[in-house]
C-alpha cells in the first residue's frame, strides 16, 4: 500500500475471494512466464511527501530562474505577470482534474470556458473560427500547414525565415511526413525579402507561412506579401503574438486564412518552454477541416442553453484514419488561463498593455543602440523585442557578453546566431510589463560594461552569481 | 406524463448559462497597467496607423470580482476527480496528488525561460535526466526523447521515427498495421504522417488474429501499431509471437503507452519486443488531465531507433553537467517549440520520486485488482445477464469491455442511456461505445486510486439503475435530471455552428 492506494490486507483477502483466486498473481496468467519481469525496477525506493518536496525544491534552486536575475530573454516565450486570479482558478479541482468533456451535462463549465476562450481567440485575430487549442505555438504552424495539404493537396509550403526558427523546424519534421516540402525565403532589411518572395512562389504552393510580429521583432509590412500569395491560390498562415495584437492589424483585416500562436503570454507561467497553449483560428470556410476540439452552443431538452463539444465528425476518435488531425488531449487548462487573462485585461486593458510595451521598447531600443558600436539589426515598427547587432565578430562573442551580463545579474536576450548564420552578432532583447525604465537602464549600464571588456579582450567572464548550486 | 415533467427545475438548472462577455459592461475593469515611466512619444511615429488594428478586441469588460464569481460558478458546472469516482476506461483517471502542483509551481521550475542558458538550468535539466532514465527503465528501452506534447504526439513522433528509420536502409515502406481494437489516434496518426492504415483482426479471445497479421504483414509494412493490455483490457499472450512476425519482415512495433498502467514494474514493453513506446504522463504518471489537456507524450525507442529521435536531447557530459544535445545528424527535428511539457515533467518525476519501484509495481498490481474485483461485482446476477463482459475468460487487466447489447435487447435501454443515468447517480460514466468491435460498449477503467467502498458502491450503482430500468425504462431513458443541464441537442450544434459569443 502507498500514501496513493488504499487497499489493506483485509481488503486484498475478500476482493481476491469475490474474484475467485487465490493470488493476485493470478490476475496476471495471462502475461507469459519470460516476460514476467524478474526484478525490482533499478529507481531509488520512494520517498516522503516532505523528501520529495524537499528534492524537487532542491533542483528548482539550481535553476536560474526570471526570478533570480533580471531577464529580457524573449524569442518565443516572456516573463509577463500572471494575475493571482489565474493560480487560484487552475488550482480549482474543477477545472484541474476532470477529463475532456465527453459527458456534457456534467462538463458545462469546461465546455463554456472553451466557448469563451473561442469567443476571445476570435476578436483578438479578427478570424470567426477558433478551435479549443492546440499543444503550443510551432506544432500550431504545423498543424495549419496539413490542413492546408487537406485543402488543396499541393507539394510546397513557403515560408518567411521570419517565422520562429523552432516552427520552421517542427513544419519541416511534419510535412516530411505528409510529402510537403518547405522553402524558406530570407529577410532583407528585417523583413522578408519581397522579391525573393514573389520568385519562390507558384501555383505548386500550398500555404505560405508569415509571422507578425516576426522572430527580430518587425512588425512587416504583410499586405504586398499576402496578396503575392492569394494570387497564386496558395493559403495564407500567420503566426501571431497575441499581446502584440492588441493593436496590430488583426490577421482577420489582412486577409490570413489561418492564424496560429504561441499562447504562453496569456496567462501562462514559463515553466521551461510548456505546458502552455497554441491557438488557431480560421475563415469560416476551413472549419470542417480545423484540427482539434471545438465547443459549440446548444439547447437541453428542456430548452436550456449548454454547450457540447461539435463538430466531432473531423476528429480521431469517430473517423480515425480519415480524421483532419490526430489530436487528442491539447491544453485546456493552459487556455482556460488564457481566456481568463484576457478577460482580465479587458477590451481597453489589451490595447493599454500594449501600447506600454510599445513605448518602453522603443525607449530601450533608443537606449542600448545609443551604446558605442551597437545598432539596430533593422528600423522597422516593433512593439515588445527588437534585434540589435553588437560590436563583435561572432556568436561565440554574443555569448561571452550574454554571460559576463549575466554574472552580473542581468539576462540581456537571445544570441540570434544560434538560429541565424547571417545574424552571428545579433541580439534580441525582450521586454515586459515586468521590466520598468529603470531596469532597462540597469541593462545599457550592464551590457555597456560587458561590451567593453570583451571588446578590450579581457578575462572570461565568471560564473553567473545568480547560480546557486 | 413523463417522469420528467414532473420533477422541478435544481438551483443549478435555473441558473441560466451567461458569458462573461455578456456579463461585461463598457468601463469596468480588473486590470490596472503599471505607469508610464518612459517618455512619451506619439503613438502613430511608434506605430503607423496602417498597422494596427481598426478596433480594439471586444473583449469582456469585467471587475476582478465579477471576473473571480463567474469562473468559480463556472467550475462548479463540471464534474471533477476530486469530487466523485471517475473510471473513464482508456484515460486512467488516477488521484492527482497535490503535492506536484506545489513543486511544479517553485518559482525556480516555474519562471525558468526555455532559453535559459543549460549551464544556469541545470536543476531542470536533471529533472529531465532522471525522468527519462526511470522511463526509460520502465518501458525496458533506454533512449528517451521527453519532447511530444501528448499521446498523440508521441505516436507522430515514433510513426515519423519508423519512417526515418526505414529511409536510412534505403526503404520506402507504405504500410502501417493496427488492430480494429486501436485507439482513434493510431490510425489518424498514420494518415498525417503520410503512411496508409492496414487493420489486423482480432481473435475469439480479444488478441490479435495471427493468421490475419501473418497474412498482412510484408515487405511494405512499415510498422506495426498495438496498445498491450489492449484496449479490451487484455494481455496478449502471443505478444513475442506477434513482434517476430512483425520483425521478420522488416518493420518495427511500436507500443501505445495508454495502458501502461497495468504494467509498471510487471513487464516491460521492451521485453516484450516493442521497438518504439510512447508514454501519457497524464495516465499513467498523474499529470492532471485539466479539462482536456495539458498531456506529455514522452517515447522511449530501441538502439536502433535512437539515432532518429527529435531534438534536442538532455545529455550529461564528461564533467558531470547536463546539458542540451542540438548536434544529431540523423534526427527527424523538432516536434514543438523548446524541450516539451517540462511542468509535467515535474509532476511526473515527483510522483515517480514518492512511489520508487517498489510503489509503481504496486500501484499496477493494485489497478488490476481493482478491475477484476469490479468486473466480478457486475458479473453478479441481475447484471451479468444484461450487461456480459465483451471478451475473456473472465478475468482482466487495469480495464474491462461490457457489451451492453443485452440491455438493449431486453429492455430498450441504451449504454448511451445507462451512463446519462450514472450521472444522476454522481458518478462519471465509463468510456462508451469504444472499442469499437463491441456492440453497446462500456470501457471500464476503476485504476488503483479507489477503495473497495467505491467500487462496491458503483457496482450496487449500476445494479440498481438495471432494476429502475425493469421497472420504468423511460425513467433511464430520459436521465439526467439533476445535472446543470439535461441531454443536449448535438446533432443540431453541428448543423448550425454556434462557436463564438456574438457581439
Amino acid at each position: 500500500m502507498t500514501r496513493y492506494t488504499t487497499t489493506t490486507d483485509d481488503d486484498r483477502r475478500e476482493m481476491l475471494a469475490a474474484i475467485g483466486v487465490s493470488s493476485l498473481d493470478e490476475l496476471f496468467a495471462a502475461i507469459p512466464d519470460n516476460l514476467r519481469f524478474g526484478r525490482s525496477l533499478d529507481l531509488r525506493a520512494g520517498l516522503s511527501e516532505l523528501e520529495v518536496f524537499a528534492h524537487l525544491r532542491d533542483l528548482a534552486a539550481r535553476n536560474v530562474s526570471a526570478e533570480d536575475e533580471l531577464t529580457f530573454l524573449g524569442a518565443g516565450m516572456y516573463d509577463h505577470y500572471v494575475p493571482a486570479v489565474i493560480d487560484m482558478l487552475m488550482e480549482r479541482s474543477e477545472f484541474l482534474t476532470p477529463y475532456t468533456p465527453y459527458q456534457p451535462e456534467i462538463s458545462q463549465g469546461g465546455l463554456q470556458v472553451m466557448f469563451e476562450y473561442q469567443t476571445a481567440i476570435s476578436e483578438l485575430t479578427g478570424l470567426p473560427a477558433s478551435n479549443a487549442s492546440v499543444y503550443e505555438g510551432p506544432s500550431a504552424v504545423a498543424a495549419a500547414g496539413y490542413l492546408a495539404k487537406l485543402v488543396n493537396g499541393r507539394r510546397r509550403f513557403v515560408v518567411s525565415r521570419g517565422l520562429h526558427p523552432h516552427s520552421r523546424e517542427t513544419l519541416r519534421t511534419l510535412s516530411h511526413g505528409y510529402g510537403t516540402d518547405v522553402t524558406e525565403v530570407p529577410l532583407l532589411g528585417g523583413v522578408t525579402d519581397p522579391q525573393a518572395w514573389a520568385e519562390a512562389l507558384d501555383d505548386e504552393v500550398s500555404a505560405v507561412f508569415l509571422s507578425h510580429p516576426n522572430f527580430l521583432g518587425a512588425v512587416e509590412d504583410l499586405e504586398p506579401l499576402i496578396a503575392a500569395a492569394k494570387a497564386h491560390g496558395a493559403l495564407v498562415v500567420c503566426s501571431c503574438d497575441p499581446i502584440p495584437l492588441g493593436i496590430l492589424r488583426t490577421p482577420g483585416e489582412l486577409g490570413v486564412d489561418v492564424a496560429v500562436g504561441e499562447g504562453q503570454t496569456l496567462g501562462n507561467r514559463l515553466d521551461f518552454g510548456g505546458p502552455s497553449f497554441g491557438f488557431f483560428a480560421a475563415a469560416p470556410e476551413h472549419l470542417r477541416r480545423m484540427p482539434g476540439r471545438i465547443a459549440g452552443e446548444t439547447t437541453d431538452v428542456d430548452g436550456r442553453r449548454g454547450f457540447v463539444l461539435t463538430l466531432q465528425t473531423r476528429e480521431q476518435h469517430i473517423r480515425r484514419e480519415k480524421a483532419t488531425s490526430n489530436i487528442c488531449t491539447a491544453q485546456a487548462l493552459n487556455a482556460l488561463a488564457g481566456v481568463v487573462y484576457l478577460s482580465w485585461l479587458g477590451r481597453e486593458g489589451l490595447v493599454e498593455l500594449a501600447e506600454l510595451l510599445l513605448a518602453r521598447t522603443a525607449y530601450a531600443r533608443d537606449t542600448l543602440a545609443a551604446l558605442p558600436g551597437v545598432r539596430r539589426l533593422h528600423d522597422r515598427p516593433v512593439v515588445r523585442e527588437f534585434a540589435l547587432g553588437l560590436p563583435v565578430e561572432n556568436l561565440q562573442a554574443v555569448e561571452r557578453v550574454i554571460e559576463r551580463c549575466q554574472a552580473e545579474g542581468v539576462n540581456p536576450g537571445y544570441a540570434l546566431g544560434r538560429d541565424y548564420e547571417e545574424f552571428q552578432e545579433g541580439l534580441l532583447v525582450a521586454i515586459t510589463e515586468r521590466r520598468s525604465r529603470s531596469d532597462i537602464d540597469r541593462l545599457a549600464e550592464v551590457l555597456s560594461r560587458a561590451l567593453a571588456a570583451e571588446t578590450s579582450g579581457s578575462a572570461e567572464p565568471a560564473v553567473a552569481a545568480g547560480a546557486r548550486t | 406524463m413523463s417522469a420528467t415533467e414532473t420533477r422541478p427545475e435544481t438551483a443549478m438548472q435555473a441558473e441560466r448559462a451567461v458569458t462573461i462577455f455578456e456579463r461585461g459592461r463598457p468601463g469596468r475593469r480588473a486590470f490596472v497597467p503599471p505607469r508610464l515611466d518612459v517618455p512619451e512619444r506619439d503613438g502613430a511615429e511608434l506605430l503607423p496607423t496602417h498597422l494596427r488594428r481598426a478596433e480594439p478586441a471586444r473583449l469582456p469588460e469585467v471587475s476582478e470580482p465579477e471576473l473571480v464569481r463567474h469562473y468559480v460558478r463556472l467550475s462548479r458546472r463540471n464534474f471533477d476527480l476530486d469530487s466523485g469516482f471517475y473510471p473513464l476506461g482508456s484515460c486512467t483517471m488516477k488521484h492527482n496528488p497535490r503535492l506536484h502542483e506545489r513543486v511544479a509551481a517553485l518559482p525556480g521550475h516555474a519562471r525558468l525561460h526555455p532559453l535559459q542558458n543549460p549551464r544556469h538550468a541545470q536543476g531542470a535539466l536533471e529533472v529531465m535526466f532522471n525522468l527519462e532514465r526511470a522511463l526509460g527503465e520502465i518501458a525496458g528501452l533506454p533512449h528517451v526523447c521527453l519532447q511530444p506534447s501528448a499521446g498523440s504526439h508521441g505516436e507522430l513522433a515514433g510513426v515519423l521515427l519508423t519512417r526515418a528509420y526505414h529511409e536510412s536502409r534505403g526503404e520506402t515502406r507504405t504500410k502501417v498495421l493496427a488492430p480494429d481494437t486501436a485507439h482513434g489516434t493510431n490510425p489518424a496518426t498514420v494518415t498525417m504522417a503520410g503512411l496508409e492504415v492496414v487493420k489486423v483482426g482480432t481473435n475469439p479471445d480479444g488478441g490479435v488474429d495471427l493468421d490475419d497479421l501473418r497474412a498482412k504483414a510484408d515487405s511494405d509494412v512499415a510498422c506495426l501499431m498495438l496498445t498491450n493490455p489492449n484496449t479490451l483490457g487484455l494481455f496478449d499472450p502471443n505478444i513475442e509471437e506477434i513482434a517476430r512476425i512483425v520483425h521478420d519482415v522488416g518493420a518495427t512495433v511500436y507500443y501505445d503507452g495508454a495502458n501502461l498502467n497495468a504494467v509498471m514494474g510487471i513487464s516491460r514493453p521492451g521485453d516484450m519486443g516493442f521497438d518504439i513506446v510512447h508514454f501519457n504522463l497524464h495516465k499513467s504518471f498523474t499529470q492532471p488531465h485539466g479539462g482536456g489537456g495539458p498531456g506529455s507524450g514522452p517515447i522511449a525507442v530501441s538502439e536502433r531507433i535512437a539515432p532518429f529521435l527529435p531534438t534536442p536531447l538532455v545529455v550529461r557530459r564528461d564533467d558531470g553537467t547536463f546539458d542540451l544535445d542540438y548536434d544529431r545528424p540523423q534526427s527527424i527535428g523538432r516536434l514543438r517549440g523548446f524541450q516539451g511539457n517540462y511542468g509535467c515533467f515535474v509532476r511526473a518525476y515527483a510522483y515517480i520520486c514518492s512511489l520508487g519501484a517498489d510503489g509503481l509495481r504496486d500501484a499496477s498490481e493494485t489497478a488490476v485488482l481493482n478491475a477484476n474485483y469490479l468486473l466480478a461485482r457486475l458479473q453478479r446476477e441481475g447484471v451479468a445477464e444484461l450487461l456480459p463482459l465483451a471478451y475473456g475468460n473472465g478475468r482482466c487487466m487495469h480495464e474491462f469491455v461490457l457489451s451492453g447489447a443485452p440491455m438493449k435487447k431486453e429492455l430498450g435501454i441504451k449504454t448511451l442511456d445507462l451512463a446519462k443515468r450514472l450521472l444522476d447517480h454522481g458518478v462519471h460514466p465509463p468510456t462508451v461505445y469504444f472499442p469499437l468491435l463491441v456492440d453497446e460498449a462500456l470501457l471500464i477503467e476503476p485504476t488503483e486510486t479507489e477503495t473497495k467502498e467505491t467500487l462496491d458502491a458503483f457496482a450496487d450503482t449500476v445494479a440498481e439503475i438495471l432494476r429502475e430500468a425493469r421497472e420504468d425504462p423511460e425513467l433511464v431513458r430520459n436521465a439526467p435530471y439533476s445535472t446543470p443541464v439535461r441531454r443536449l441537442d448535438e446533432a443540431a450544434a453541428a448543423k448550425q455552428p454556434v462557436i463564438r459569443q456574438p457581439l
